[in-house]
């Protein structure tokens, strides 16, 4: 603890520029989370906290010097006291002054104005507070920011005076553990136990979430599949001598990937990623079609017994050789310098070139690509098919495939008139991109990172005329049951775009590589020549950043600018009469006990509380006192602080308290006649407790703000809801709420929102702190305890999650792509730092992004594209953590490439975010005519593209088919629509939540999944640990699906629907619903209950498994088709015609008009 | 104001910072273009009124429909950063420096053949 209560003092004065951290670091990178650290007490924004944003942190000090004066015990008590709960609020609710800290009666005030005086001597009472604090264990308060600022930066890191690059131990085993011990304790987390031990040896950790993913030391496991090794059957390694007897077995991976089997003789890894024997190349010249002699030359290059033995290998297999990396690029070049050698090989690519590909795909200026489509059989024509391999694919490809026996299946022109049935039977698979086997095996997973346009287009003017949006749709944080994690002292990152290194990098030589994003070749550190997994040395292209798209590093010292951060949680919690009304504290407080264990963090993590009406009420929760003291500030037109030190209090330390407090809080209020509430005070109040250390700040609110800054006034009219064309107040009243949450991002804090209200509360205002300060914005509308038993349990469930999901602080995260492609706009929450950079000030698993790209420079020399998304994060224990994503994506020159790669899921997210700026910028009718023209202009480039032979009637190609659907939907989504009734604050939310839910999640919320459920059957049933899951078919959203005799299941993503037809087979109502008849089924029934029937194992099952797929837990609602729920039941019914919106099929036919103008 | 919006775009440069910088000048520049205009108008220079009416008028238009706001200005932080916007702050940067240069050769040239020709 000491150690690290140095740490930081050493830490958060210091001065020294970014820069200095070391040659690797990437400025901005560690700039970010610094910058309110840094900064902050010296440096704030002008527009700060217009009274005192430069006082923050003397009032910290100020009133901590003061109060060493000012005895607990004449503060006022909180509950548990012996005074009843009632009389213990009324006393501040009596007679509070105006501005005091309300200490029960006969207290003295101690009011604002002293401080002030007394600012000129921060120093001197930092001082004062520094022995007291030694009393009171959490190592962050504010007085350790003081004394660091004197002094000088470079000998206050602990740990990180060698610089990475020198560290020694070239090949040694034991070259990354080595830097370890070194650490302080804070920081040594590689040599704690709970975080996983260090695999012995080398870098690789599990830590316990990536229980999948073993960096196999043992030799029976293998090595991770070498990058190629999987398309060379026959290719005997260029290193084979090297390949010591633990690599013998094929990794098993390898074999199932493989279209053939492996002959046992060429088994060893092979791979062929670099050649010793190459040198150097020069920029590249125009790509030549020799990849062959790659492997030739290879041959050569290595020891005769491989050698010989490739002489043998078919030729057809011989092409497989070029799979290595560098025959992405470099191939060629590799054959220009070296011609001799091409002439045994260099024929035969061609012959057996898949004819299909060759007209499809191939750019005349990409032959490069060209031998890598060898090793399908000539029966493969698809270039689509190319990367088709059972094992890998898998379920990524699901119901695709079925389709790829047809070349060009995704572009098979559909007429969407006449094609009812377009829905798959299972779920929607983003298209696979066609990459090499081999590439396309180590991309990034669709779950994490999509785009748009699997094929992107060699220019920006292609790219206009295919008129489909381009961009990347991410899920950054998201869930992952296998992350492999390195540790290591060096990071290999690219020298000049700082990209981190990945598999798509290219390996020129043993020493060399060059950067996929910017071309620019590097060296490769003396430690990376080693490589953990197989603990071998000189196999660089075998390291586990190489091998996979996904990873984790666990980030040495130059990546923080201050120690890293605690997990610290403060709760902001209503309790004016109309929150205590709705009785959600009950509900908050319990959770919260039952899950207070779960909160993620180490023994450092921080608890406060903060209660408000119109006054702030705040929680003394220090280590020795009997119960929590509540201490009210009615100032609030100038909010302060009264104990810095005391309100945030160490959980592991003040637990007793901290469940004190959670029992007795709702309790207190019930009695209350305070109606005002002062929200703009409270979270200025929580802005300055937690801005030292940073944070997550959850705001539960019930109703408009009314008091003190902030305040809003009611602007919606209910009466012009359906009717007008345009809907007003989409943007936030005050800039208010946003220029607090700027400030809360610069010192990494977050503000989660939780909105319970009946009424207007002006989301589009209040969702501003937490859309700029990367938090999240959960509504429950008309909550309440006992009219509104669902919503109880969708918060208590949804709070469940909350507490305990993972969780990163302090957090950046960087988007890079390769050189001429550029980012446009983000799409999200979070605050954009710089083009590329977002400033999240935490991320949690449950936020997702979309990044719109364009074009800058035409890609015409390159054949694969990549994108790269890095976060750097605290993790809640106090780890600094960077997880890379890589995607790479091969660039087209034809429309029809581009639009055989169109992901029509992805799209609809991008034009669902596109679509809500729109409708906040220029207004909502704008929106709804863009969205209607995306579909319009992309099928008439479709079109007019001279893709399809033309036909009557509304042609697209079979991979956008859904896409009119999807725009119809979007129409009809709460966030768009016109027309119907709808509230102002659930408009707003729905615009929230296109914007951060990740895809999978924002598809379902778009277009829900309707299946049939009184008819399960185990036919076609997955089975997953033991239990059978029925699968029925998606049906269309159509009340022409739904049948009296039926009963169907809705999941709308956050909800799900149980529909129960009047006439609905009695065996059902009796096996699954468990009552007697049909009108027996109650009207509010969230549960199934839990029966020993086949059908209701079955139909729990399913349900079961759909609520195993997302993080938040759906509610379950059976409705009857009287219920009054049915409402929202129908408004999802997308293709049916309402009042004010046009049917699927008048969609389709509008479209048809417009198309063929 | 330009290179204002180039170091962002290159440089770098924290969106906050820079909006605020240029946040405070914008009124400045429209004040003082609206005291030209006004001098114009007591000089009965109705030609030189003429040129800078259609400004006065984007000016008007522009800050009528700024972000929400509590500070002068016409910049917020959290959308600069978009690329549509920054451009346009860009492009008008461009344009606006460009007239008034054209503009002060004009009142340049104005004023010599006054002062010649009395």
């Amino acid at each position: 603890m000491s150690n690290t209560a140095a740490g930081y003092n050493s830490q958060n004065g210091e001065g020294k520029p970014p820069c200095s951290n070391g040659p690797i670091q990437n400025p901005v990178m560690t700039q970010a989370p610094g910058q309110g650290y840094n900064t902050v007490a010296q440096k704030m924004h002008p527009q700060h906290m217009p009274a005192k944003a430069p006082l923050e942190q003397p009032v910290g000090q100020y009133h901590y010097g003061c109060y060493q004066s000012a005895p607990p015990a004449s503060v006022y008590q909180g509950p548990g006291q012996s005074a009843p709960p009632a009389s213990v609020y009324q006393g501040p609710g009596q007679s509070a002054p105006p501005v005091s800290v309300y200490q029960g009666p006969g207290q003295t005030n101690m009011t604002r104005p002293p401080s002030r005086p007394l600012q000129p001597h921060q120093g001197g009472s930092a001082r004062i507070a520094a022995p007291a604090q030694s009393s009171t264990p959490p190592p962050v308060s504010s007085n350790s920011f003081y004394p660091g600022s004197q002094i000088p930066p470079h000998s206050h890191w602990p740990y990180g005076t060698p610089p990475p690059m020198s560290q020694p131990s070239v090949g040694s085993p034991a070259n990354h553990v080595t830097s370890a011990p070194s650490q302080p304790s804070g920081y040594g987390i590689q040599n704690s136990p709970p975080q996983g031990p260090p695999v012995p040896l080398n870098s690789s950790m599990q830590p316990g979430q990536s229980s999948g993913y073993r960096i196999q030391n043992s030799p029976p496991q293998g090595p991770p599949v070498p990058l190629n090794s999987s398309m060379q059957p026959g290719q005997p390694s260029g290193y084979g001598i090297q390949n010591s007897p633990p690599q013998g077995p094929p990794a098993p991976l390898n074999s199932s990937v493989q279209p053939g089997p492996a002959p046992p003789p060429f088994n060893p890894p092979s791979s062929q990623t670099y050649q010793p024997g190459r040198q150097p190349f020069g920029p590249p010249p125009p790509l030549r079609p020799a990849a062959p002699p790659t492997g030739q030359l290879n041959n050569a290059a290595t020891p005769p017994p491989p050698a010989a033995a490739k002489q043998e290998v078919p030729g057809a297999e011989r092409a497989h050789i070029h799979n290595s990396f560098d025959a992405l690029e470099s191939g060629g070049r590799n054959a220009a310098q070296h011609p001799p050698q091409m002439g045994r090989a260099v024929g035969l690519p061609y012959p057996s070139l898949p004819p299909g590909y060759q007209n499809m795909a191939a750019p005349p200026s990409a032959p490069g690509m060209q031998p890598r489509s060898q090793p399908y059989p000539a029966g493969a024509q698809s270039f689509q098919q190319a990367p088709l391999g059972p094992a890998q694919l898998g379920s990524a490809l699901g119901g695709m495939s079925l389709h790829q026996s047809q070349p060009p299946e995704a572009l098979r022109a559909i007429n969407l008139l006449q094609e009812r049935n377009l829905l798959p039977q299972g779920p929607v698979t983003p298209p696979v991109p066609c990459l090499p086997q081999d590439l396309q095996r180590l991309n990034c997973s669709p779950e994490v990172f999509r785009c748009t346009l699997t094929n992107i287009p060699q220019t920006q003017s292609l790219l206009n005329k295919a008129k489909l949006p381009l961009g990347l749709l991410l899920h950054p944080f998201r869930d992952m049951s296998q992350l492999p994690v390195v540790t290591s002292s060096t990071i290999v990152r690219c020298r000049s775009c700082r990209t981190y290194i990945n598999p798509f990098v290219t390996f020129l030589d043993q020493r060399r590589w060059k950067c996929n994003l910017c071309y620019r070749v590097n060296e490769v550190p003396e430690e990376f020549m080693y490589n953990p997994v197989s603990r071998s040395y000189g196999e660089p292209h075998k390291r586990p950043e190489v091998q996979n798209p996904t990873i984790e590093f666990i980030a040495p010292s130059e990546y923080m600018l201050r120690p890293p951060q605690p997990a610290v949680y403060l709760f902001v919690l209503d309790v004016s009469h109309n929150a205590v009304e709705t009785g959600y504290l009950d509900t908050v407080c319990q959770s919260l006990l039952d899950s207070l264990s779960l909160l993620p963090g180490d023994t450092r993590t921080k608890i406060g509380f903060i209660t408000f009406d119109s006054t702030v009420h705040f929680y003394n929760l220090q280590e020795g006192l009997s119960q929590p003291q509540m201490l009210v500030v009615s100032d609030i037109e100038d909010i302060f602080i009264p104990t810095p030190d005391s309100l945030l209090v160490n959980l592991s330390e003040c637990k007793e308290l901290v469940q004190d407090l959670l029992k007795g809080l709702p309790q207190m209020f019930t009695r209350t006649l305070e109606t005002q509430c002062a929200l703009g005070p409270a979270l200025q109040a929580a802005f300055k407790l937690l801005s030292p250390t940073g944070g997550r700040v959850s705001v539960f609110q019930t109703q408009l703000p009314s008091l003190g800054v902030g305040a809003l006034k009611s602007r919606e009219d209910p009466n012009q809801r359906a009717s007008a064309k345009d809907i007003p107040h989409l943007t936030p009243a005050t800039d208010f709420y946003k220029k607090l949450a700027l400030d809360c991002s610069g010192q990494q804090i977050a503000v989660d929102l939780f909105l319970l209200s009946g009424q207007y509360c002006d989301l589009a205002s209040l969702a501003c702190i937490s859309k700029y300060s990367a938090g999240g914005v959960h509504y429950y509308p008309s909550y309440h305890h006992l009219h509104n038993p669902a919503q109880v349990e969708q918060l208590q469930r949804d709070l469940k999650r909350y507490i305990s999901r993972k969780i990163g602080f302090e957090s950046v995260m960087r988007v890079r792509c390769t050189k001429g492609l550029s980012i446009h706009t983000f799409h999200g929450n979070f605050f954009v730092r710089s083009t590329d950079l977002l400033s999240l000030p935490n991320i949690n698993p449950d936020s997702g992004f979309a990044v719109q790209m364009s074009i800058e420079e035409n890609l015409v020399d390159m054949q694969v594209v990549s994108f790269q998304a890095a976060l750097l994060y605290t993790s809640s224990k106090g780890e600094r953590r960077i997880r890379v994503h890589t995607l790479c994506l091969p660039v087209v020159n034809s429309m029809a490439d581009i639009f055989a790669g169109a992901d029509v899921q992805a799209i609809t997210g991008l034009l669902a975010s596109m679509a809500v700026d729109r409708s906040v910028t220029a207004s909502l009718s704008d929106a709804r005519d863009a969205l209607v023209n995306a579909a319009i202009d992309s099928l008439r480039a479709y079109r007019s593209g001279g893709l399809s032979v033309h036909q009557p009637g509304l042609v697209a190609p079979a991979c956008l088919r859904l896409l009119p659907l999807y725009v119809v939907a979007l129409l009809k989504q709460k966030a768009f629509r016109t027309g119907t009734s709808t509230r102002l604050d659930e408009r707003v939310f729905a615009m929230c939540q296109l914007k951060y839910q990740p895809l999978a999640y924002l598809m379902l919320m778009i277009h829900p999944a309707l299946y049939r459920v009184d008819n399960l059957t185990d036919e076609g049933a997955i089975s997953i640990a033991d239990r059978t899951i029925p699968q029925p078919a998606i049906l269309q959203l159509s009340v022409e699906k739904l049948s009296r005799d039926g009963s169907f299941l809705m999941d709308s993503g956050s909800v799900l629907y149980l529909w129960v037809g009047r006439n609905c087979a009695p065996n059902f109502i009796t096996q699954v619903l468990g009552v007697p008849n049909y009108t027996a089924i109650p009207q509010t029934m969230t549960q199934l209950p839990e029966l020993d029937t086949a059908e209701s194992t079955r139909t729990r099952a399913f349900i079961s498994w759909l609520r195993e797929q997302r993080p938040f837990y759906p509610i379950l609602h059976v409705i009857r088709e009287e219920s009054p729920l049915k409402a929202s039941f129908m408004q999802h019914m997308v293709e049916d015609r309402t009042e004010s919106a046009l049917s699927y099929y008048e969609f389709l036919l509008h479209l048809q008009q417009q198309v063929n103008k | 104001m330009i290179i204002a919006f180039d170091e962002l775009k290159t440089d770098y440069k924290n969106p906050i910072d820079q909006c605020n910088t240029l946040n405070p000048l914008v009124l400045p520049e429209y004040l003082i273009h609206v005291f030209f205009c006004i001098m114009f108008l007591c000089a009965t220079e109705w030609l030189s009124l003429g040129l800078n009416m259609p400004l006065l008028a984007y000016h008007v238009w522009r800050y009528m429909s700024r972000p929400v706001m509590s500070g002068p200005g016409l910049y917020d932080p959290t959308t600069i950063m978009n690329a549509d916007i920054l451009a346009f702050c860009q492009k008008e940067g461009w344009c606006k420096l460009a007239f008034y240069l054209l503009s002060f050769f004009y009142y340049l040239y104005g004023m010599i053949y006054v002062l010649v020709s009395s």
